[in-house]
């Protein structure tokens, strides 16, 4: 079977300026893909080209097996739900989920019959007659996904559509997303630039900066796995610690030297075989960063750091250290009894380490 | 918007205690709004006192007091029996001139303004800017520019003296003022509502037809009142490009008052001058709240 969606090589330019940049991206039927990246990166101009809305310079899109790349929009059994709703001002909820289908000529009674199955699907059934005007946003966002859903295209692409909403209703809508993906086992294509959305939604991720793809991949791929520092930096709240770091070759194998602010440097046993160069920056989650004897592993070491700053959160307490000249974020147990200059035992856990090379950003492991 | 949210913010200020200074500003504020509306109906009220007396009472009493005894012989001979020149019909068959002129020429404007702005505003072509620049242009052209070359191209077309050729004038001269207010409309209506519906599978004139146009009552009432007002009360294209018999209601209206040889009938001038502005005024009357709402709709998000 053909994927459903197949972006090859695509570059779009407005006059000189490049857009986007040899985009290659390719998903199966029931994928949920996100295009994830900080505003200006070409996700939401990558959807456009998608749906159709913005010419392409350069490249080739293929929907279902179809190219798709000069077909207008009407034409590429799409739906799009977009940031702002884009609800039709004038006409009732119940008009604007029909007016795709009215458009395109089909009857009356099929009309009403899908209406009123995505209107039960949304639990918009008492809304059908109000004017958008009349709903208040978590409403309009449901409206907004009906007009998609009575679609039932190949192909479902979303645009930010939770950003308008508060934090409190975005966490919901966003499960509902999620359990609307997995009723119907839709193809999805959404934008966000928000990371969090991205790991918890997507089945597949494109990780963008400045047009480029910066990394595809699984969330857990992208996540333990980062293609480069943006990557490694991007995904991830707090972010990845990245601390610079100098490797030493010795008689055990690969030595890793972090400098502190006072006292001699840091030295961690690389758990890799492979050679390293002599700088590097070393990345590691503040999740694999703990109190010592906290967990065991082979590649579990002890250090002690002076505590900066204490963070707690509730479930965890984040503790700051200053380490290789950088901000370094530990994640410990809410009980932590880790005060803010006194000295701490830590434990690093190296299995999900990454190196990059610090000048060109890439990964080394 | 900011003014016009000033006088809105105004009963709320009444309803809180005022200090003196505040009443002594709001009476003064009154009295001036007062003394300019004296001002402006003045002329109104002379008008219509002048056109309610009989000659006699013209030549006697004073400009400004109240007719002694009401008669609505002038406005008869003003509607109907009035001389322009040689005919005698009074104004009546020239305001059927205007009528046939004037709501052709404001709708077809007005729909060829939604037209253009609808394109110029969300259908982002290369030159867009260029060419409504260009309309805009057209706004600040003075009529009397246009009178050779527009009296030229009519002949060529064979309306010259015609209403159709009329129409065909105003049209011209009015699209670039109604591209521009509906232009300024729809810009501030997000371009995902075209995406929309270019998704949903609508075309141009589909999502034209049924999207933009339900949307812009306020500035169709807008631009209705705006290009009647101009229309109605031109008298420049009027005098220029017509003959006798499709001559609108203005060139009739100054035929009577100027081409009346022995004693001027200032009831009946009067009374011509009345009709002739009642259109636009009853125009006003019934659309002037949409009028306010229409012009500061584009700066309100909704």
């Amino acid at each position: 079977m053909p994927p459903i969606l197949d972006i090859r090589n695509l570059n779009k330019n407005y006059g000189a300026v490049e857009i986007l940049k040899e985009v290659n991206v390719s998903i199966d039927q029931g994928d949920f893909l996100v295009l994830v990246g900080p505003s200006g990166c070409g996700k939401s101009t990558l959807l456009n080209c998608i749906a159709g809305l913005e010419p392409i310079s350069g490249g080739s899109i293929s929907i279902g097996g179809r190219d798709m790349t000069r077909v207008s929009p009407r034409d590429r059994d799409i739906a799009m739900v977009f940031q702002s709703y884009a609800l039709y001002p004038t006409m009732t909820v119940a008009k604007n989920i029909t007016f795709g289908m009215k458009v395109r000529g089909v009857d009356a009674a099929t009309q009403t019959r899908k209406l009123d199955e995505v209107a039960r699907q949304l639990q918009i059934e008492p809304l059908l007659n109000r004017r958008p005007g009349q709903l208040s946003g978590g409403q309009r966002q449901r409206v907004a996904m009906g007009r998609a859903l009575v679609r039932d295209p190949k192909l479902f692409l979303f645009d930010e559509p939770l950003s308008n909403l508060d934090a409190k209703l975005r966490v919901s809508m966003r499960s509902e997303i999620k359990k609307l993906h997995q009723n119907l086992g839709a193809t999805m294509v959404y934008v966000t630039h928000d990371q969090i959305e991205a790991m918890t939604l997507a089945t597949k991720i494109v990780v963008m900066k400045g047009g480029e793809v910066q990394q595809i991949g699984t969330p857990a791929e992208i996540y333990n796995h980062p293609a480069n520092l943006f990557v490694a930096d991007f995904m991830g709240s707090p972010a990845m610690n990245l601390i610079p770091a100098r490797t030493q070759r010795s008689g055990q194998g690969l030595q890793i030297e972090i400098t502190r602010p006072e006292g001699a440097p840091m030295v961690l046993q690389s758990p890799l075989a492979q050679d390293l160069p002599e700088n590097v920056i070393l990345g590691l989650r503040p999740e694999d960063i703990i109190e010592a004897g906290a967990r065991n592993g082979p590649a579990v070491q002890a250090a002690q750091c002076r505590v900066d700053l204490v963070e707690p959160a509730g479930a965890d307490t984040y503790v700051v250290s200053e380490l290789g000249g950088k901000q370094v974020t530990a994640r410990l147990h809410a009980e932590t009894k880790a005060q803010p200059g006194a000295m701490l035992d830590l434990a690093f856990d190296l299995a999900k380490v990454s190196f990059f090379a610090p000048d060109s950003g890439e990964r080394l492991n | 918007m900011s003014d016009f949210s000033a006088f809105s913010a105004a009963p709320r200020a009444v309803a809180a205690p005022a200090r003196p200074g505040q009443i002594a500003l709001r009476w003064l504020l009154f009295s001036l709004l007062g003394l300019f509306a004296l001002f402006y109906l003045l002329p109104l009220f002379v008008m219509l006192t002048t056109s309610l007396k009989s000659l006699e009472e013209i030549r006697s009493g004073s400009l400004v007091s109240l007719p002694r005894e009401v008669t609505f012989e002038a406005w008869r001979t003003a509607w109907s029996g009035a001389c322009t020149g040689i005919q005698c019909e009074g104004l009546r068959p020239y305001f059927w001139n205007s009528v046939l002129l004037a709501v052709p020429a404001v709708l077809i404007s007005t729909f060829l303004g939604a037209a253009n702005g609808y394109i110029i505003a969300q259908w982002h072509f290369r030159g867009a800017n260029l060419i409504f620049s260009a309309m805009l242009f057209g706004c600040f052209i003075p009529f009397q520019v246009v009178l050779l070359p527009m009296a030229r191209m009519l002949g060529w077309m064979g309306l010259a003296g015609t209403i159709p050729g009329l129409i065909f004038a105003h049209v011209i001269y009015g699209i670039g003022f109604t591209t521009l207010f509906f232009r300024n409309f729809y810009v501030t209506i997000p371009s995902d509502l075209v995406k929309a519906a270019k998704v949903d599978g609508a075309g141009f004139f589909r999502i034209f037809w049924s999207i933009f146009l339900p949307l812009s009552l306020p500035i169709i009432v807008v631009t209705v009142i705006w290009q009647f007002t101009q229309i109605w009360n031109d008298f420049l294209f009027g005098v220029s490009f017509s003959q006798a018999g499709t001559q609108p209601v203005t060139v009739a209206l100054n035929n009577i008052v100027n081409s009346t040889t022995g004693v001027k009938e200032y009831n009946v001038d009067m009374a011509a001058a009345i009709i002739a502005g009642l259109p636009t005024l009853l125009v006003y009357v019934v659309a002037g709240k949409y009028f306010i709402r229409g012009l500061t709709a584009g700066s309100v998000k909704g």
